[in-house]
């Protein structure tokens, strides 16, 4: 669908360069809600833009279903954008809005109309097909910036933080309505945003970008269970990083030696080292607080009650900082004080060893 | 309130008649002006009753009939075509990237406003003197040219400032749903900018309606607007015809001024923001 290889941007030149892009190389498939997921300043939005033809790349190429884009201004590809501020027109009405795009390709007055119609029921903005667009509330604007990227039926629809600017209540419908939107309209998403649950429960894909680059592409269960570097594994949700040793390693599983002494088996990264000093990643919730000695051993510190659970920060023997998460239950059984000598333990192939 | 309170320059001691004074000194003519133009005598000093006389011979005076007719065209041509190119020139400085001589470029579109007027009056004189020789053309064209050519940086100021407040994602967007470069500027640019083309439009009018000095060197013999005319009388007779003229002319600013106002808060704009 989108393939894009090689891809950089440089902004500036000479001391004042800033490379915005660097050898961007990613594939986007047929009818995917993909996301490129990042802090700001990672390069996401630059890219979303280059695809969009608001940004010219230094080199490397970028064709949407086999057509090379980059020599096409922005009128002319097969792209809509749903902007961060929405950028909806003030001197239109919502119909117009949405009718814009259509109207700029010459379709007949018949068909625009059918079409904003349908757009309007898509977003459920019927009754306000009149009102000018300062005379809606932001979640509505949001629907309307939607429907007008949506109403000339895009190969690919770009969309740049578009839920930023709503509050939370909001924003959580949000995220169902434009899942539900793509995948009735099957039409590619590409989505971007800084906000890693948002990409967690929305995307098909998450690409996680930093400094101008794609650290890590894959699922979303794939990047949170599966981190391939420290700063993805950093990035998304909360992970214990723990000195360990590689002993060997056997296609996809490794096994490692912890700092307390004892070996577990762990998932192995692709194109890391084969042995020698690792950083090993452990989800607080994948593992397991023991009253018994465990795969380590250490002094409980604090105890962290959130509602829907527990952490427990542990220091390790070894000196590092440990937090285990456990699900609060109506009868919790074992009940942990703070100071108590405590076992972690986690199962074989729950820690990842990363790439660094 | 009282946080302002230690910087409101209205509690500074002799502000109030610091102010009344400088409104007096602004108005107080101007006021003498339209009340004597009403005069029932041929005294610009002396009041002798009340009289619409002098509207009626003004409205009466071939000289001034022409004079007017004239005053309209060149400031109605001038506005059209100084705002075209301010129009253009806000573009080619605010939607294009920097580049190297950007302050040089807006400060040769600005120069009519440093450049004391009686140095353009003096070079468009000499510069279409010859012109004239060169070609026999003697017609209204050059008083055009002159009033477009000065009333440029007027038109540019407040399309300029529109420009730069507009968000720029509007355009991006309308590039974003197909619309070629001229299409999204006639569509999305345009009826933004509105409110600015208007405000340089009438600055240009009224900035052409009231030249003397560079109209004074430029035209040719018989072309006489409404200020030059004016100017010619004052030498000769004083009478509050001149007064009855400069009124209506005033009538027309300030009726400008309540057009603009009225069209930029329920024209298109009606709902921004």
């Amino acid at each position: 669908m989108i393939e894009i290889s090689g891809l950089s941007k440089t902004f500036g030149s000479g001391a004042n360069a800033f490379t915005a892009l660097d050898d961007i190389n990613v594939e986007i498939r047929q009818n995917e809600f993909f996301t490129l997921l990042g802090p700001s300043g990672c390069g996401k939005t630059t890219l979303l833009r280059s695809i969009a033809g608001f940004v010219d790349p230094t080199s490397g190429s970028l064709t949407i279903e086999g057509q090379d884009v980059l020599p096409l201004p922005p009128y002319a590809r097969p792209v809509n954008t749903v902007f961060q501020n929405y950028a909806l027109f003030p001197h239109m009405t919502v119909a117009q809005n949405i009718g814009f795009g259509l109207e700029m390709q010459d379709r007949p007055k018949a068909e625009i109309k059918q079409v904003v119609g349908e757009m309007l029921e898509l977003v459920q903005m019927t009754p306000m097909a009149d009102r000018m667009t300062s005379q809606i509330s932001g979640g509505q604007q949001q629907r309307v910036a939607l429907a007008r990227a949506l109403a000339p039926r895009p190969k690919v629809l770009l969309l740049d933080e578009p839920l930023s600017a709503l509050d939370f209540k909001l924003r959580k419908e949000m995220q169902i309505e434009l899942k539900r939107l793509q995948s009735e309209t099957g039409i590619t998403f590409v989505f971007v945003t800084h906000d890693q649950e948002e990409a967690l429960t929305m995307s098909d894909r998450i690409a996680v970008m930093s400094t101008g680059r794609i650290l890590q592409i894959g699922g979303p269960k794939d990047i949170y269970d599966h981190p391939a570097e420290r700063f993805v594994a950093d990035f998304i949700g909360d992970t214990n990083f723990l000195d360990a040793t590689l002993q060997s390693v056997d296609g996809e599983v490794a096994t490692v030696t912890l700092p307390s002494g004892k070996s577990v088996a762990a998932r192995a990264v692709q194109g890391g080292n084969q042995s020698g000093a690792v950083t090993l990643a452990v989800r607080p919730e994948h593992a397991t607080l023991t009253k018994e000695s465990g795969l380590l051993d250490g002094v409980l510190q604090n105890i962290v009650y959130f509602g829907t659970d527990t952490h427990y920060h542990v220091t390790l023997d070894a000196g590092s900082a440990f937090v285990v998460r456990k699900q609060n239950q109506p009868n919790a059984g074992e009940r942990f004080e703070v100071g108590e000598k405590v076992g972690i333990s986690f199962d074989a192939g729950v820690g990842q060893v990363l790439r660094d | 309130m009282a946080k302002s309170r230690a910087f409101d320059v209205r509690r500074q001691t002799g502000f109030v008649p610091i102010a009344l004074l400088c409104f007096l000194v602004l108005y107080l003519p101007i006021i003498l002006l339209v009340v004597y133009s009403f005069n029932a005598g041929q005294s610009i000093a002396i009041w002798e009753g009340f009289s619409w006389q002098w509207y009626v011979k003004a409205w009466q005076n071939e000289k001034v009939q022409d004079a007017t007719i004239l005053s309209l065209i060149i400031a109605t041509s001038a506005s059209v075509i100084a705002t075209s190119a301010a129009v253009m020139a806000a573009l080619a400085t605010t939607r294009t990237r920097g580049f190297r001589g950007y302050t040089f470029v807006f400060a040769l579109i600005n120069q009519p406003l440093m450049i004391p007027e009686i140095v353009t009056a003096v070079a468009l004189l000499i510069f279409f003197a010859m012109i004239k020789v060169a070609t026999g053309y003697t017609g209204l064209m050059y008083l055009i040219i002159a009033h477009s050519a000065f009333c440029i940086p007027f038109a540019y100021m407040p399309i300029r400032a529109r420009l730069q407040g507009m968000d720029l994602n509007l355009e991006q967007a309308g590039a974003d749903l197909y619309g070629t470069p001229w299409r999204v500027f006639r569509r999305v640019t345009l009826p933004q900018l509105w409110p600015g083309v208007l405000a340089g439009s009438m600055l240009a009018f009224v900035i052409s309606l009231d030249d003397v000095v560079i109209t004074e060197f430029v035209k040719s013999a018989g072309q006489d607007t409404l200020p030059t005319y004016m100017l010619g009388q004052m030498r000769r007779v004083i009478s509050p015809e001149v007064n009855a003229i400069s009124t209506a002319l005033l009538a027309i600013s300030v009726a400008l001024v309540i057009a603009f106002y009225l069209l930029s808060k329920g024209g298109p704009q009606k709902n921004r923001e």
